[in-house]
């Protein structure tokens, strides 16, 4: 069964060859490439089973035993390797739907593919890497992949975001190489398994400063809270679907680092309270962060950062039930998150924009894609009994029986997160989905000072009260900053080309319905995170064992050295 | 283990200098950092490798006075991967000038709106002129 392990990276890399040299029969490309992640989701199933049944399975690859490269396939690497793999299919899919690859004129057409399934090779090799400069390489294959994505078209907002996440991310490439560099100079091997075994004998200083350098990289990767601030500026320029493979996938490929060398390296960590404190902060700060935004896109990437906070908690905890949890999550988080995005892709085709001042009515507009907002946002916000509740319900729990003052503040902290959450997502839905879009259209005039005169004629009660304040202007219980009033004027200005979905409705400008392509994945990712519901026991009962794997450092450290000539 | 403190010498100032031009304005700047900042990374690899040696090929020397490959290995994938960066933040840089004239790295959107904010209110009548020690914040009652 071993031949399999290492199909989830070689499958997509020669899809990529196979792509780029289908780059003039653009139907060929989107076949292969279908077919290619269809064979990725299968192989990571039935490696699932059977590593769950049979235990780790690991391949040296070229025969090198003990001396080249090892992929190693634990339950928590095939967890991840399942779950992105059915992530990156429904994105593959959605993005055929809406076009990227075909008529959009921003995108060229023949690179998408190939640079999707790069992207895929990277993650799935990140998942299995068995030492620390295949991670590395794995990195720079998903993060140029990203680098290309990210910039398609090269439109000015792009390029902008563009430039900040490169330079962000090969800053962070350059501290993972001196991190490896020490590394090896302090153990002389880059093997984790190997590396795990050495790290026992090095003075507490030196493991603690490689410790840091790996922790900080990760960190930068992972967006932890003070390293976070790139993603919300660089994450919603993309197209739609990139940008859900991007928030679901790429973050918690950091995530799962982080636990990886927590767990198997830093098994006693003295850095635990410092994840703790940042685990805090990322939570609160990104969800404070999520509430000031009034462009749906912006909106979720911050509670993306926000809740990545949740997964570093339960590595924080460094105690089996909370690394449980923290995998628990990290399944449950990327499902619903890609879901969002999607969903937001498809307010953004129906709509016209993302944009909550130019929104309203959606939910009468077209009701299946409230359906669809709807409940990935209550999941993300934890509404019981969906999996985003089941989800944190395991780390407060961990974080209780830890017992430790800081992990009772956390779990304070994560319920006030889960809170804000509901505020920021129950907002984007009275503004988007329930209010009418002429409601909608009367405020935006309204926040420029336009239809002032009827307002006075008409009964104030009919729109909320407007207060000015250093530069934000309160309407209700919402704010709107320098930027919305640029909206605002633009909407209220009959000569500009941007109109609100009031005036495109009035205009008949929207397009009749979704393609089926872009809803059908979207339906399905939703469906599958009500699935993680459905089947949470089993799936607990799966993290959980995941957990003890990674908590009995012998067993990963004996599956890899077993067998191998001294 | 033996170490060359002159190649570390060397990999301190380089990465030094390297993440000096980081803080730059210009993607020239920023990018001309990188690559003195990745040789610089690059020069620790071959100070953790340890000492020179004879070269590495099986059976033309005693394998205890080879050098060892492995580092060496890394680093040309390391400098192959940088390669590829700086490739495409050259491309970057060029077309932020096709669009702007410039390869400025521009402020993103909540720094630039805070930057607005801060320039509103430095030529603000109103501000800071409150005496009562609360801010007028209703100027919609005061229009009327």
């Amino acid at each position: 069964m071993t031949s399999l392990v290492p199909l989830p990276v070689i499958l997509p890399l020669l899809g990529t060859g196979a792509t780029l040299m289908l780059f003039r029969f653009p139907r060929a490309q989107r076949i292969v490439s279908a077919l290619v992640l269809t064979a990725v989701v299968a192989v990571a199933a039935v490696l699932l089973v059977s590593v769950d049944r049979d235990g780790t399975q690991v391949v040296w690859l070229g025969g090198w035993e003990g001396l080249g490269i090892a992929l190693v396939a634990d339950r928590l690497a095939v967890l991840m390797l399942l779950v992105s793999a059915i992530v990156t299919l429904a994105v593959l899919l959605y993005s055929i739907g809406q076009g990227i690859t075909g008529d959009e004129r921003e995108t060229p057409v023949s690179i998408y593919h190939p640079t999707f399934l790069t992207l895929v090779a990277g993650v799935s090799n990140a998942f299995l890497a068995g030492d620390l400069f295949n991670l590395f390489v794995s990195f720079e294959m998903l993060l140029f992949s990203s680098y290309v994505l990210l910039t398609l078209g090269g439109t000015a907002a792009r390029v902008r975001a563009g430039t900040i996440y490169v330079v962000v991310n090969v800053l962070s490439s350059m501290l993972f190489l001196v991190a490896l560099a020490t590394t090896y100079a302090a153990v002389g091997t880059l093997n984790l398994a190997q590396i795990a075994t050495r790290l026992d004998g090095l003075p507490p200083s030196v493991a603690l400063m490689i410790q840091l350098l790996l922790l900080v990289t990760f960190a930068i990767k992972a967006a932890v809270f003070p390293l976070s601030l790139w993603l919300p500026d660089s994450y919603p320029t993309a197209p739609a679907p990139v940008t859900a493979v991007f928030a679901g996938l790429l973050t918690k490929v950091g995530v799962y680092a982080i636990i990886r060398t927590q767990t198997l390296l830093f098994p006693d960590s003295p850095l635990s309270t410092l994840l703790m404190v940042a685990a805090l902060l990322t939570m609160v700060i990104g969800i404070l962060g999520a509430i000031a935004q009034s462009d749906i896109k912006r909106m979720l990437s911050f509670t993306l950062v926000s809740h990545i906070g949740y997964m570093i908690f339960g590595v924080g905890l460094a105690t089996e039930a909370g690394t449980g949890g923290a995998v628990f999550y990290v399944a449950h988080h990327i499902t619903i998150q890609t879901a969002l995005f999607l969903v937001v892709g498809l307010i953004e085709r129906r709509a016209g924009s993302t944009a909550l001042l130019r929104l309203g009515g959606l939910a009468r507009l077209s009701p299946l894609l409230g359906v669809l907002f709807f409940v990935p946002a209550m999941n993300l916000a934890g509404i019981p009994p969906m999996s985003g509740f089941l989800g944190k319900v395991d780390l407060f729990q961990a974080g209780v029986a830890q017992g430790s003052p800081l992990a009772l503040l956390l779990v304070a902290g994560g319920t006030t997160t889960s809170l804000l959450t509901l505020y920021a997502v129950a907002k984007t839905w009275a503004l988007a989905f329930w209010r009418s879009p002429e409601q909608a259209h009367e405020m935006a005039r309204l926040l420029v000072g336009h239809g002032e005169e009827d307002r006075r004629e008409q009964d104030q009660q009919a729109v909320p009260a407007m207060v000015e304040h250093r530069g934000h202007v309160h309407v209700g219980s919402v704010a709107f900053g320098a930027a919305d009033l640029d909206e605002a004027r633009q909407v209220a200005d009959a000569d500009a080309p941007d109109r609100d979905l009031h005036q495109l409705l009035e205009a008949d400008a929207l397009p009749d319905r979704l393609p089926l392509l872009m809803v059908l994945p979207t339906a399905g990712l939703v469906l599958a995170s009500l699935a993680i519901t459905v089947i949470a026991g089993p799936l607990v009962g799966y993290t959980d064992r995941a957990a003890a794997d990674l908590t009995d450092r012998a067993s990963y450290v004996g599956a890899v050295t077993d067998g191998v000539p001294r | 283990m033996e170490v060359n403190l002159t190649l570390l010498a060397a990999c301190a100032v380089m990465s030094g200098c390297g993440v000096y031009l980081l803080l730059e304005r210009s993607l020239t700047r920023v990018l001309v950092g990188l690559v003195v900042l990745s040789n610089g990374v690059n020069l620790a690899f071959l100070a953790a490798s340890g000492p020179a040696g004879d070269s590495p090929f099986w059976g033309s020397a005693d394998p205890e006075d080879m050098s060892d490959p492995l580092p060496q290995a890394l680093v040309l994938t390391a400098i192959v991967i940088t390669l590829g960066t700086i490739a495409f933040l050259l491309a970057l840089a060029h077309r932020s000038w096709q669009l702007h004239g410039h390869d400025d790295v521009q402020d993103d959107v909540e720094d630039a709106a805070i930057r607005r904010l801060a320039l509103d209110d430095a030529t603000s009548d109103s501000f800071g002129l409150s005496t009562d020690g609360q801010e007028q914040d209703d100027p919609v009652e005061d229009r009327q």
